[in-house]
């Protein structure tokens, strides 16, 4: 039984402490959440976090100075844009602490994180947001050496100014191919508006070229809307293989630039192969990664389901029917924020809704769009029904040129919400 | 009690309660963001990027409401928003627009 004055001690403790809480708490140690990863996904957590909860320390390691985004890098390989547009520094991050080491091993146990030069970064929570991958153990002849010959530009940057400058120096009658993987993979419409875009470079620089696809699958996202529009804009200049009719590329030889196929070899003059992909390294050292390379993840907190206290958000994650897209990876980070942030002040996480909304270009002025919304059920992300879909098949010409520039202005207000 | 016992998510460890009451009272406006809210920002901007994509800046909440609607129903024409406004109930969308009117910097920590 305790004392009279001791337990007036500690009710006036109490009061003085809620009367203060705030200054009492910052003299002490903050907690720290660790973001690795500075694309869509990771630097748009690290800045929520920090608008969420300024109490918070947020870290973001990422090796890189600058990110270069993947989507609209399809227009810079038909020259449509230059990479400047697309490349975004960290200096917007404001008082997110920014650590440009590259990430190497998690002790989930400990709540650490080691980087390349040997030093150790504590955590309270860790969110990775590693992005894909190249699995060059899934494709036989493709490896880091073959793509610089068949470049697969999955990963913006110098792969995407390979690509054009290949595009730029074909001759016109030459032919172009590109490999699509397997679902899934990072941007499920990607391959084919890079297939719209170069087909629209072709058809105003080399009219008689040809472009094939080689797909891995027999059904694409946005496919109607993709496939009415190249009939209307491209009529024989692309050719669609789908893996029922031998589209799926078994091999390739980077010497000859040639994709084997079950069903025969294709020579071309240019080839962009789009390799399986993985969840980033990082992912896979931290043990958050399942047989399929992929990261299983609570579909309200995005934390992971192998090792708790890590959270795994964008392109890396799997738990349901959210696309792979950079519009899921920033509505995945502000949700993994508010979840992070609520855990960490031992609060419930809300159930979070999420949307994605994807534009694709098929030509400068012909954009078409996918939709969804998304909440938790079952222990997955699953589609609400009713809502969400694609573009109407029969829009006019005035919708396809308004979705081309909320493709475009959508980018440019991503990227500020992401990037600053 | 310090800021490390907090963070172990350990739950039921605290001798403070008072002290933990207090700091969820602090809670910030962002954190308590209604569900599907913070995705909006995701095509909208501020007014100050001036797209094409209308902002969102400035709306009163029953305003929000009501262009939910007419999406949902196909009243008002539109390319996505017709597709999202149905993935959202009334109350929902209720919720949204309501934190949507706050001025930016209210949704945002307290510095």
């Amino acid at each position: 039984m305790p004392s009279r004055r001791a337990v007036l001690g500690v009710a006036a403790a109490s009061v003085a402490a809620a009367a203060f809480p705030l200054p009492q708490l910052r003299a002490q140690a903050r907690p720290r959440v660790v973001v690795i990863g500075g694309g869509f996904a990771g630097a748009s957590c690290a800045r929520a976090l920090k608008q969420m909860d300024r109490d918070l320390a947020v870290t973001l390691v990422e090796p890189e100075a600058a990110y270069v985004a993947c989507p609209f890098s399809n227009t810079v390989l038909a020259g449509l844009r230059g990479i400047e547009a697309q490349t975004f520094g960290y200096d917007g991050l404001g008082d997110v602490g920014l650590i440009r080491k590259r990430a190497v091993a998690v002790d989930a146990e400990r709540g650490r994180v080691r980087l390349n030069d040997g030093t150790n970064i504590d955590y309270a929570r860790l969110v990775l947001a590693p992005g894909i991958e190249l699995n060059f153990d899934a494709l036989p002849g493709y490896d880091a050496a073959a793509a610089e010959i068949m470049p697969h530009a999955w990963k913006a940057g110098p792969q995407t100014l390979l690509l054009r400058d290949q595009l730029a120096a074909i001759q016109d009658g030459g032919t172009v191919i590109l490999s699509a993987p397997a679902n899934p993979f990072r941007c499920p419409p990607g391959p084919y508006e890079r297939a719209s875009l170069i087909a629209h470079y072709l058809k105003t620089s080399k009219p008689r070229s040809k472009l094939i696809i080689l797909d891995a699958k027999d059904a694409f996202s946005k496919q109607r809307l993709f496939e009415a529009a190249w009939q209307e804009l491209y009529p024989g200049l692309i050719e669609w293989v789908p893996l029922s009719a031998g589209g799926q590329v078994t091999e390739v030889d980077a010497a000859t630039r040639t994709f084997v196929t079950e069903f025969g070899s294709h020579k071309a003059d240019v080839a962009s192969v789009i390799p399986p992909q993985r969840a980033g390294a990082i992912a896979q050292v931290a043990g958050v990664a399942d047989q399929t390379g992929w990261c299983p993840i609570d579909p309200v907190t995005f934390e992971s389901q192998l090792r708790p206290g890590i959270h795994v958000i964008g392109d890396a994650a799997i738990g349901g029917a959210m696309p792979k897209s950079a519009f899921s990876a920033n509505a995945q980070a502000k949700a993994c924020a508010a979840a992070v942030a609520a855990l960490l002040r031992e609060r419930e996480p809300t159930q979070p809704k999420l949307i994605n909304t994807c534009y694709s270009l098929v030509a400068p002025d012909y954009g078409i769009s996918i939709a969804g919304v998304y909440q938790p059920r079952d222990g997955l992300l699953a589609e609400v029904e009713g809502a969400g879909g694609t573009s109407p098949l029969d829009a006019a010409k005035e919708v396809r040129e308004l979705e081309a520039a909320y493709a475009e202005d959508w980018f440019r207000t991503i990227t500020s919400e992401v990037f600053g | 009690m310090s800021w490390c016992d907090l963070t172990k998510g350990r739950r039921g460890r605290f001798s403070a309660p008072v002290l933990l009451a207090a700091v969820a009272a602090s809670a910030p406006a962002f954190a308590g963001a209604p569900p599907g809210a913070t995705a909006c920002t995701g095509c909208h901007g501020p007014a100050a990027l001036d797209t094409a994509i209308p902002s969102l800046d400035a709306h009163a909440a029953a305003d929000i409401v009501d262009q939910m609607q007419a999406f949902r129903t196909g009243q008002r024409d539109a390319t996505v928003m017709g597709r999202i406004a149905k993935g959202f109930s009334d109350e929902e969308t209720r919720a949204i627009a309501e934190w949507l009117a706050q001025p930016e910097a209210a949704r945002h920590a307290e510095p």
